[in-house]
């Protein structure tokens, strides 16, 4: 994108809550945390060739550890998000040893098999999780004095959360890591031929990516104030993979414009049709057929031949 | 732009829902918007749909009009989803503008707006029955005109000790919040009643089979509750049934095990069932009887528990908005109303506690074939049947909300 | 000891019930390398199907056999029209099944309704018989014995056919199929078809246990997943075995260890895999 593209986009977001009703500025903020939890299962997917349907473990997981440290141990908001992330990371690297026994389907299994243990958890062990009632009660943080109780604040810490986890996954997968890693997507055995370790890489990624899915759990349930099993389901790790395959995989902006697509349907689209759990499945069978790449690849591959259509008959 | 508009209306201490409404057009005028928070798809949706059915009814037989001003009606679908039901009662909220919400059907989902309920001092007339919402968490902006959890199975623990002359019972439910509340009323009651219940068994929602805990199902007890909602409690049933236990132990049933929805797919093995709910299809009294013969008109079935609690539900406000001839605007004054308010109602006559759970009868039941097709055929009646049952709110309130854990069990056998 | 005998019949008709539902789902994963996550739809297409198929045809066998010849035609057209496009594309035709089964799922919503819908046991099989002294449902040990009936035909259709040589031919190389001139791509729809019909009669033959309500879908769809990731995929035996296997730790689990209910079926999975990869029985990493 050209620089002023850029600037429009960052006027436009920064602008937003100005000119915005404060369902929509809501609404705005949901899709926040919706593209960091896409965007960091897209490393996996994406750059990483590894299709997990179990993000939502991270996403639930660092929601219900915060939430849990600071109901039932009293902790305030400084010690739970560091403490929260950190342990998420440390079950990710321990499902990421496990479910890296496989490639392919059989990682989407695992990964799969693997939240769904921490789905049953969460409804059984009522002590700790309140089971089907969720935990609630909770509060939004207040970072430097501020209150982020209403939308507009809220909004802009998303945000800021959201531009920072964007630019650190931006820079990952730029890196020669990154580029590693997509070796390790499209020629596995040559790249060990060429002594990278293959598998560690991939492990890495799979940390590095539940570590950003848990960042999006914490937004999460500072948003909601409530955290429910049902956020660690299939269907909730199921929306996120939609998300990144409508939008693109391996593109940066593929998995946010996909979370966009999904929020809107689920949450605005819905208010106007009835049927939307039908449209939301047609719209999926449709983006992958006819546009198997994604919404920002196929979109940008159809205006380039628009392009070159009218600059040819000129 | 928001902020100035929001520090204004904050300043006129007029709450957040008010947000994008121009301050000069409030006060009496307008139709009133009612939202609906309901379950029109996924597992759920058969009580949704009904809840909406129900409510249109009403207001169709209300001419669209309460209190002397017209009435809006929009509807929110969560797909039984918590986190879904939030965002989407925040659009009722918040682009809807409503004055008032009926709903949200599940627990689960009460629980999850509980906090924006409070923050936005939403009008609440909740169908949910979680029992710390008018206990021990009391919000102030919500009102129940159905009933808790427990509230039902209480009563009916008291005609199983009483009436039935039960000694031993076992209780099996679905391991959620609502089957554990409900099991733990029952069995306070029961044991304080002088009876034992020896053997509690609670199912994961999604089961595959019932096969392996109707083997472990005490076969010498007096009888067995049955504490489960919607589909599962049919397939239970079924299966209770198949491994011939039917004529073997007695079964009772909570408030939705038996409901009217699942009774009209079921057969000669539900016949002589006693359940408990604060409704029937089949109560006498001139409101229902309509209720009943004109949904029965619209839709060919018999309305339930669900259909019940939107139709009271819109009942208690139309009557407050009649008392307060229609200024739903005045939030405070509305709850104090709606919480001092007697009304007659499909389920018979209603009244609220401070705590904003209703007050009202309970109906012991049992199928029976009418005309066809299955009943539930009021046995007993319960009047003015309280949350806390008989007991003194405050020392109820002094124990822990009901749940898997408490009351303890100590006569289980194993 | 009354008590064992019960349980052990249960996890026995459990792990056959389980087997209808997973012959399939394994048979398709293991050929097309799709994992067919429209697997708990068209068992429930199937049971709702079949309801219908019973107000004029009062008999469960025969609904069996007509919806899973429905689900087959459905099966046909969904590989055809919409995975076919997609060939190479895996992920791709994962998430086309996940789509459809939203689709299939709000239909049976508006054609059926939202209230659970029995499926009525055959009079003959409604009263329970007597095992060793115990009452056991007698209908479930009928589905027991279809099941193993069903592995005993496929199995016969799997090794003493020429379809079920390509099939295994597919299974084992899918590259050198095509090279000797095995035609894949009808064999691919044929498969589909098989495991879309076998699906389908299995959730009306299931239907007098399970009923019919929405939600079945996703309650069914793990339980495929799980038995054919434990037993192996492509391979019907791991399928019969991994059946059984759940069936009885499903069943022994849940009633020796309630409070792992909720995650008593993953576990073994996630060791096994852990270590063996292929599952039990598969010859290929899945």
């Amino acid at each position: 994108m050209s620089r002023a593209g850029w600037v429009a986009l960052a006027a436009a977001l920064l602008g937003f809550p100005l000119v915005g009703g404060e369902y929509y500025i809501n609404l705005a903020s949901q899709i926040f945390i919706a593209a960091i939890f896409a965007a960091s299962l897209n490393l996996l997917v994406g750059y990483g060739g590894l299709p997990s349907l179990g993000h939502a473990s991270w996403l639930g997981l660092a929601a219900y550890i915060s939430a849990w440290m600071s109901l039932k141990l009293g902790l305030a908001h400084w010690a739970t998000a560091p403490l929260a992330l950190l342990a998420t990371t440390l079950v990710g690297c321990a499902f990421g040893w496990v479910s890296l026994r496989a490639t392919g389907l059989g990682f989407l299994m695992l990964t799969l098999a693997l939240s769904q243990v921490l789905w049953g958890t969460a409804y059984r062990w009522v002590s700790v999780t309140d089971g089907d009632n969720g935990l609630r009660g909770l509060t939004r943080p207040t970072p430097f004095g501020i209150s982020l109780d209403d939308a507009a604040s809220f909004y802009y810490f998303a945000l800021a959360i959201t531009a920072v986890a964007v630019w650190l996954m931006a820079v990952f997968v730029a890196s020669p890591f990154g580029v590693a890693l997509r070796g390790t997507r499209d020629q596995a055995r040559r790249m060990s031929a060429l002594g990278h370790d293959v598998w560690l890489i991939r492990w890495i990624t799979f940390v590095y990516a539940a570590f950003w899915g848990a960042v999006s759990g914490l937004l999460f349930v500072y948003y909601n104030k409530y955290i429910h099993p049902a956020s660690l389901s299939i269907t909730a790790s199921a929306e996120g993979l939609l998300a990144v395959i409508a939008g693109g995989s391996a593109t940066l902006a593929g998995p946010i414009v996909g979370a966009v697509i999904v929020m809107i349907l689920k949450n605005y689209v819905s208010g106007f049709i009835e049927r939307w759990n039908m449209l939301l499945g047609f719209v999926f069978v449709f983006i992958v057929i006819f546009m198997p790449e994604g919404v920002v690849p196929g979109v940008r591959r159809l205006f380039g031949r628009g392009m070159r259509a009218w600059r040819s008959r000129r | 732009m928001a902020f100035t508009r929001r520090r204004f209306i904050q300043a006129a201490g007029l709450g957040a829902s008010a947000l994008g409404f121009p301050a000069i057009v409030r006060g009496q005028s307008g139709p009133i918007r009612v939202g609906l928070m309901t379950v029109k798809t996924g597992p759920l949706a058969s009580g949704g749909i009904d809840m909406e059915r129900a409510l249109v009814q009403y207001l169709k037989e209300r001419n669209y009009t309460m209190g002397g001003r017209k009435v809006d009606l929009f509807v929110g679908d969560s797909g039984g989803v918590p986190a879904q039901a939030r965002t989407k009662i925040q659009e009722l909220v918040e682009r809807d503008r409503i004055h008032v919400m009926i709903g949200p059907l599940d627990t689960a989902s009460a629980l999850a707006a509980d906090d924006y309920i409070r923050q936005a001092q939403l009008l609440t007339l909740s169908v949910a029955a979680a029992e710390d919402m008018t206990q021990r968490k009391p919000n102030p902006w919500f009102t129940r005109g159905t009933s808790t959890s427990s509230q039902s199975a209480q009563p009916l623990a008291d005609y199983c000790a009483k009436t039935l002359k039960y000694k031993r019972m076992a209780t099996i439910a679905d391991d959620i919040a609502y089957g554990h509340e409900m099991c733990a009323g029952f069995q306070r009651v029961f044991e304080d009643a002088g009876g034992k219940i020896v053997q509690k068994l609670f199912s994961p929602l999604t089961v595959p089979d019932y096969g392996t805990y109707i083997a472990q199902l005490k076969t010498n007890v007096d009888g067995i509750f049955l504490g489960f909602a919607g589909s599962n409690g049919f397939r239970f049933f079924r299966q209770f049934n198949e491994y011939g236990l039917r004529g073997k132990i007695a079964v009772v049933g909570g408030m939705t095990a038996f409901d009217e929805a699942v009774l009209r797919n079921m057969g000669d093995e539900a016949l002589g069932i006693v359940t408990s709910c604060w409704y029937s299809a089949e109560i006498e009294n001139a409101i229902n009887k309509r209720f009943v013969a004109n949904f029965r008109v619209d839709w060919g079935y018999d309305p339930g528990f669900y259909a019940a609690a939107t139709y009271v539900e819109a009942a208690v406000l139309e009557a407050t908005l009649q008392a307060l001839k229609g200024d739903i605007e005045d939030k405070p004054a509305f709850m104090k109303t709606v919480r001092a308010i007697k009304v007659d109602t499909a389920r018979g006559p209603v009244s609220f506690d401070r705590y904003g759970n209703v007050v009202g009868s309970v109906y012991i039941r049992k199928v029976e074939r009418k005309d066809g097709r299955l009943v539930n055929r009021v046995i007993h009646t319960y009047p003015n049947v309280s949350q806390f049952w008989t007991y003194k709110p405050e020392e109820f309130l002094k124990n822990p909300v009901y749940s898997r854990d408490w009351p303890p069990a100590k006569n289980l056998e194993s | 000891m009354q008590y064992w005998i019960i349980q052990t019949l249960n996890s026995l008709a459990l792990g056959g019930l389980l087997f209808l539902l997973a012959a399939g789902f394994s048979l398709i994963f293991g050929l097309m390398r799709i994992a067919n996550l429209t697997h708990g739809s068209l068992y429930m297409l199937g049971a709702y199907v079949g309801i219908s198929v019973l107000k004029y045809v009062p008999n469960l066998w025969l609904a069996a056999i007509i919806g899973g010849l429905v689900m087959a035609l459905f099966g046909g057209l969904v590989e055809r029209l919409i995975l076919r496009p997609l060939a190479g594309n895996a992920l791709g035709q994962v998430l086309v099944t996940l789509g459809i089964s939203f689709i299939v799922a709000d239909l049976c919503l508006i054609v059926w309704g939202g209230d659970p819908i029995p499926v009525p046991t055959p009079p003959a099989l409604q009263q329970p018989i007597l095992v060793g002294g115990v009452a056991f449902p007698t209908y479930r040990l009928v589905v027991l014995a279809i099941a193993v009936a069903t592995a005993l035909a496929l199995y016969l259709l799997m090794d003493r056919t020429r379809i079920g040589a390509m099939i295994r031919a597919g299974v084992d190389d899918m590259q050198m199929a095509r090279a000797v001139g095995i035609p894949v791509s009808r064999l691919f729809t044929a498969v589909f078809c098989l495991g879309a019909a076998l699906a389908g009669a299995g959730g009306i033959i299931g239907g007098p246990i399970m009923s019919a309500y929405p939600g079945l879908d996703a309650d069914m769809l793990p339980l495929a997943l799980i038995v054919v990731m434990l037993g192996g995929v492509g391979s019907l035996l791991g399928a019969f075995v991994g059946s059984f296997l759940i069936g009885a730790i499903y069943t022994f689990g849940t009633a020796l260890l309630p409070d792992l209910a909720y995650v008593i079926l993953f576990l073994p999975m996630i060791v096994v895999i852990a270590f063996r990869p292929t599952g039990l029985f598969g010859r290929q990493s899945v």
